[in-house]
C-alpha cells in the first residue's frame, strides 16, 4: 500500500507538511517524498524499528502515579519528524535571542535599581505577588549580569500560520536531551535522507551547554569544576540530567554529595577527599535549593549554597530568582521588555492574553469563559488550568469562583488551533497538534538550539502535548532548501 | 569520583555477580539430581542455605521442592537474593551511573534486564531451564566484557572490580561450605558417585575445565577444595578474588587497614589443612573466612562510602 496524500486532511488547520492547495511545503518535499516511497507498511516497520531503539537505548521519562509512587516510561517518538526552513528559522532565531536578552535585563534590573517599574511600565504590585521573586537576590549581581541561562520557550503556531511564544520556562525547563537522542533514533530509521537532504545537526548542545557554564567560573582554571545537581533517579526528569552530566562529562550531583565549608566555598565529598565545586547547573527548583534560606524541610538541597553563591564563591544556574520572569503574568509584559530594554520592536509576538488581575480584563474573561484558555500564572506541565471549549457549565462554575478569589493568579488566552504534523496512527497518517521547544543559552553570547523539541499531542483533536498527560514527541528538522540538489517536483495524485 | 556513587557503582557489581552466580547454582544443582543415585537426593534446600536465605524461604514458601525454590532464587522479588531482584538493583543503581557508564555497558545491562524479564517463563519451566540460564551468565560475562573492553581504568572502574571481587570470594565460599556438608560421609561415599559430587562444586564455579586443564587429576576432596578456596590463576577462586581485591585497594589511599585484614585472610586460607575430612572444622574455616570478608566490606564502606545521612 502506499501514502495517498489526498485521504490526508486537516481541514482549517495549518499543517506543517502539507500547505493549503493540498501542495507539499518546501522544506518538507524530501521527506514527503520518501515516504511515499517507502509506503505505508515499511514506514510502520521503521515507527517499529524506532520504539525497539529507544528500549534498547533506555531512553526513559518517568510519570507519577496519582496514587503515589513512580514509573519509568519509554519515550515515545512518532518518526514523521516535523519540518522548518532554515529561512523562517532564522528568524525565529533572532526572535528567540531578542527575548533572552530582554528577559535577562529585565531580571538583572528587577534585583537591583527597578528602573523598569520607576519608568512606569510595570507596576511594582506585579513584582512583589509573584510567587517566584526572592527578595533573598536583591543586590546580588551574578557573572555577565545573566540570570536565566538556560530557558526553554514554548512555540506554537496558530491556523494564521503564525508563530507565538506561549511561555518562556525559566526555573528548571526540561525537554533537550530528548531533542538529540530523537534525532539519533531518526537518523537510524531514515539514513537516506540525511545522505541527501541538507538537515541541520542539533547535537552541538552540549558542548554550548558546558562552554557556557565554563564561563561562569569563580576560578582560573583551565578546566573548571561544573557539576549538575539533580533531585535524584525519581524525579520525571533524571534521565536528562543523567543524560547531560555524561554529554559534558561532569559528575552528577545529589544535595547530599554537596557541602558548604566555614570558607563559604562549595564542596563535594570524593572518594579522595573534598573538591571544590566552581559551577552547579542545578535542576532543583529555588524552594527546595538551601534549606537555611527557602524551605527548611528541604533535603534535596545544600544548607549554606545561597551565602555561597552570593559571596560569588559558586556560580548557578539558573540563578535563583531568574523564576520571576517565568510568571505568566510577567510574560505578557515582555513584549514591552522589549521595546523597554532594546528599543527594538519583538520579531516574535506573544499570544493574546487578559490579565485578570486587572478589573475590566477580569469582567471580559468571566463572560467569555467559554471560548479561553485560562492558567495559573504559575502552573507548569498544562496543571489547574481551563480549557473553557472543552469544559462544563458545571467546571466553570467552580473556576470563575477560584478566578473572582485569586484574580492576580490567572491570565487567559484565546484557543489557539496548533498546527498540525502527519503523524502514524494504526495504518495510516493523521493530523496531530504540535508545539515546539527551542532552548536558549545566555551567556557572554547567546546561542539557541537548531530546532527544539517538539511534542505532539496524539489523541485526536488534543491540543494537550505534555508527554505527562499523553504527549509525544517528534524531531524537528531545519532544512537548508537553499542548499543544492533538492528542489523537488510538485506533489502528483495517483493511486 | 563522588563517594556516593563509588557506593553505586560498588553495589551494581556486587549484584551483577550474585545474579550470575544465582544462575549457576540453580543450572548445577539440577543437573547434579539427575545424576544421584535414588534414595539419596540432597534435594534443593541447600540451594536455599547457599544463599543464605532459609528464614525468608520458610516464612514465604510451602515446601521445599523444586518448583518453589526454583521460583524462589529466580523470579521472586521479596528475596532480594533472586536473579529478578538482584538484576532489579544492579539496574537501579546503574541508572544513576549511566553518566560514567560506557553507553555500550549500560545498554547491555538494560537489554539483559528486559530479556531476563520478558523470558523468565522460560526459566521456569523445566525443560527451557538450562538454555535460559546458561544466557544468563553469558550476558553477565559479555557485560563484564564490555566493561573491561570499553571503560577507563579510574576510580569508578576500581569499585566496579571491587564489588565484583568480593562477592565471588565470599559466594565460592558458601558454594564450599553446603556443598561440603552435604557430600555423602565417607562410609557411604559410593565409588561412581564420588566424583560426581566434587565434578558439581567444580561445575558450580565453572571451573571443571580449568581445574581439569591445570591440575591433570582424578577430581578427589582435598583437590577440588584447594581449587576452590586456593588456586592462584582460577579467577572463580577465593585466594584470587581476594588477592585482585588487595590489588584494587592498592591504587586508592586510605587503604590500609582493609589490605591487611586480606593478608591476614590469604594467610588463613594458605595454612589451612584442606587434607582432613572433617566437615565441622571446614564449616569453620569457611565461617572465618566470611568473616575477614565481611571486615573488608564493612573496611571499605567506612572508608570510602558516604557517611548515612544524620538528621541535625
Amino acid at each position: 500500500m502506499r501514502i495517498d496524500w489526498n485521504a490526508y486532511t486537516a481541514t482549517g488547520l495549518h499543517d506543517e507538511l502539507i500547505g493549503p492547495g493540498g501542495g507539499l511545503r518546501v522544506a518538507g518535499r524530501a521527506l514527503a517524498r520518501h515516504l511515499r516511497e517507502l509506503g505505508s507498511e515499511e514506514t510502520r516497520l521503521r515507527q517499529q524499528a524506532a520504539e525497539l531503539a529507544i528500549k534498547a537505548m533506555g531512553i526513559t521519562f518517568r510519570v507519577y502515579h496519582e496514587q503515589g509512587g513512580s514509573i519509568d516510561r519509554a519515550w515515545p517518538l512518532d518518526i514523521i519528524p516535523r519540518t522548518i526552513t532554515l529561512k523562517e528559522w532564522s528568524r525565529i532565531e533572532a526572535g528567540l535571542q531578542q527575548r533572552a536578552v530582554a528577559i535577562n535585563q529585565f531580571i538583572d534590573d528587577i534585583y537591583h535599581g527597578q528602573r523598569i517599574v520607576a519608568d512606569g511600565i510595570l507596576p511594582i504590585g506585579l513584582i512583589a505577588s509573584s510567587r517566584n521573586f526572592r527578595p533573598d537576590c536583591m543586590g546580588i549581581s551574578p557573572p555577565h549580569a545573566v540570570w536565566a541561562h538556560i530557558c526553554g520557550s514554548d512555540l506554537i503556531r496558530g491556523s494564521d500560520g503564525v508563530v507565538y511564544v506561549l511561555e518562556d520556562n525559566l526555573r528548571v525547563p526540561s525537554g533537550v536531551s530528548y531533542m538529540i537522542e530523537n534525532r539519533q533514533v531518526v537518523k537510524r530509521v531514515f539514513p537516506e535522507l540525511f545522505e541527501s537532504a541538507a538537515i541541520l545537526p542539533v547535537d552541538d548542545y552540549p558542548v554550548q551547554l558546558f562552554d557556557m557554564l565554563a564561563s561562569m567560573s569563580p576560578r582560573c582554571q583551565e578546566r573548571p569544576e561544573v557539576v549538575v545537581l539533580t533531585p535524584g533517579i525519581y524525579n520525571s526528569a533524571y534521565f536528562e540530567h543523567s543524560y547531560l552530566a555524561r554529554q559534558m562529562g561532569c559528575e552528577l550531583v545529589e544535595g547530599r554529595d554537596l557541602a558548604v565549608g566555614s570558607d563559604d566555598c562549595v564542596y563535594m565529598q570524593t572518594t579522595r577527599g573534598l573538591r571544590r565545586v566552581d559551577v552547579i547547573y542545578r535542576r532543583i527548583d529555588d524552594d527546595f535549593l538551601d534549606p537555611e534560606v527557602f524551605r527548611a524541610d528541604s533535603t534535596l538541597g545544600v544548607p549554606g549554597l545561597m551565602r555561597a553563591w552570593a559571596k560569588g564563591n559558586v556560580a548557578l544556574a539558573n540563578a535563583p530568582g531568574a523564576g520571576v520572569a517565568d510568571d505568566k503574568l510577567i510574560y505578557t509584559y515582555v513584549p514591552d521588555m522589549i521595546r523597554y530594554y532594546l528599543d527594538q520592536e519583538p520579531i516574535l509576538p506573544n499570544v493574546p492574553s487578559w490579565r485578570c488581575g486587572e478589573a475590566r480584563e477580569l469582567e471580559y474573561v468571566l463572560a467569555h469563559l467559554a471560548e479561553l484558555v485560562v492558567k495559573p500564572v504559575d502552573g507548569s506541565g498544562g496543571y489547574g488550568m481551563l480549557m473553557g471549549p472543552m469544559s462544563t457549565h458545571k467546571e466553570r462554575g467552580q473556576f470563575a469562583a477560584q478566578l473572582k478569589a485569586a484574580p492576580r493568579n490567572f491570565i487567559a488566552q484565546p484557543v489557539v488551533m496548533l498546527s498540525t504534523v502527519p503523524t502514524i496512527v494504526g495504518e495510516r497518517l493523521e493530523p496531530r497538534h504540535v508545539d515546539l521547544r527551542p532552548f536558549i543559552l545566555s551567556g557572554p553570547a547567546t546561542y539557541v538550539t537548531t530546532g527544539g523539541l517538539t511534542r505532539v499531542a496524539l489523541r485526536k483533536g488534543s491540543l494537550v502535548v505534555n508527554s505527562s498527560q499523553g504527549g509525544g514527541s517528534k524531531d524537528t528538522w531545519i532544512v537548508d532548501t537553499g542548499a543544492a540538489g533538492v528542489a523537488a517536483p510538485r506533489a502528483r495524485s495517483g493511486r | 569520583m563522588l563517594a556516593r556513587v563509588a557506593e553505586n557503582i560498588y553495589w551494581m557489581a556486587r549484584y551483577l555477580e550474585r545474579a550470575e552466580n544465582t544462575a549457576r547454582l540453580v543450572s548445577v544443582n539440577a543437573s547434579l539430581l539427575l545424576d544421584l543415585p535414588r534414595g539419596y537426593e540432597p534435594g534443593w534446600l541447600p540451594l536455599i542455605d547457599m544463599t543464605g536465605s532459609r528464614e525468608l524461604f520458610d516464612a514465604r514458601r510451602r515446601r521445599p521442592d523444586e518448583r518453589e525454590v526454583v521460583q524462589f532464587l529466580l523470579a521472586d522479588r521479596d528475596n532480594p537474593g533472586s536473579i529478578a531482584a538482584s538484576l532489579t538493583t544492579a539496574r537501579e543503581n546503574a541508572r544513576t551511573l549511566r553518566d560514567l557508564l560506557p553507553t555500550e555497558a549500560w545498554e547491555l545491562l538494560n537489554q539483559f534486564f528486559q530479556e531476563f524479564t520478558d523470558t523468565l517463563d522460560a526459566g521456569l519451566a523445566k525443560r527451557t531451564r538450562y538454555n535460559f540460564l546458561k544466557q544468563v551468565v553469558l550476558t553477565s560475562q559479555a557485560l563484564g566484557g564490555v566493561l573491561a573492553g570499553t571503560m577507563s581504568r579510574t576510580d569508578a572502574y576500581t569499585f566496579m572490580l571491587m564489588g565484583r571481587y568480593l562477592e565471588r570470594a565470599d559466594m565460592t565460599s558458601r558454594i564450599v561450605d553446603v556443598r561440603a556438608a552435604q557430600v555423602l560421609p565417607a562410609a557411604q561415599e559410593l565409588q561412581p558417585f564420588r566424583t560426581i559430587q566434587w565434578t558439581n562444586v567444580l561445575r558450580s564455579l565453572s571451573g571443571l575445565h580449568m581445574f581439569r586443564l591445570t591440575r591433570r587429576v582424578r577430581i578427589v576432596r582435598v583437590e577440588a577444595l584447594d581449587f576452590a578456596l586456593r588456586d592462584r590463576q582460577f579467577p572463580r577462586s577465593c585466594c584470587f578474588s581476594l588477592e585482585q581485591l588487595a590489588a584494587c585497594l592498592q591504587s586508592l589511599p586510605r587503604s590500609d587497614t582493609a589490605i591487611g585484614t586480606l593478608r591476614s585472610a590469604c594467610g588463613y586460607l594458605a595454612a589451612a589443612d584442606l587434607a582432613t575430612p572433617d566437615p565441622a572444622g571446614l564449616h569453620q574455616l569457611v565461617d572465618q573466612l566470611q568473616v575477614y570478608i565481611n571486615d573488608v566490606h564493612a573496611c571499605i564502606a567506612q572508608t570510602y562510602f558516604p557517611a548515612p545521612l544524620q538528621n541535625p
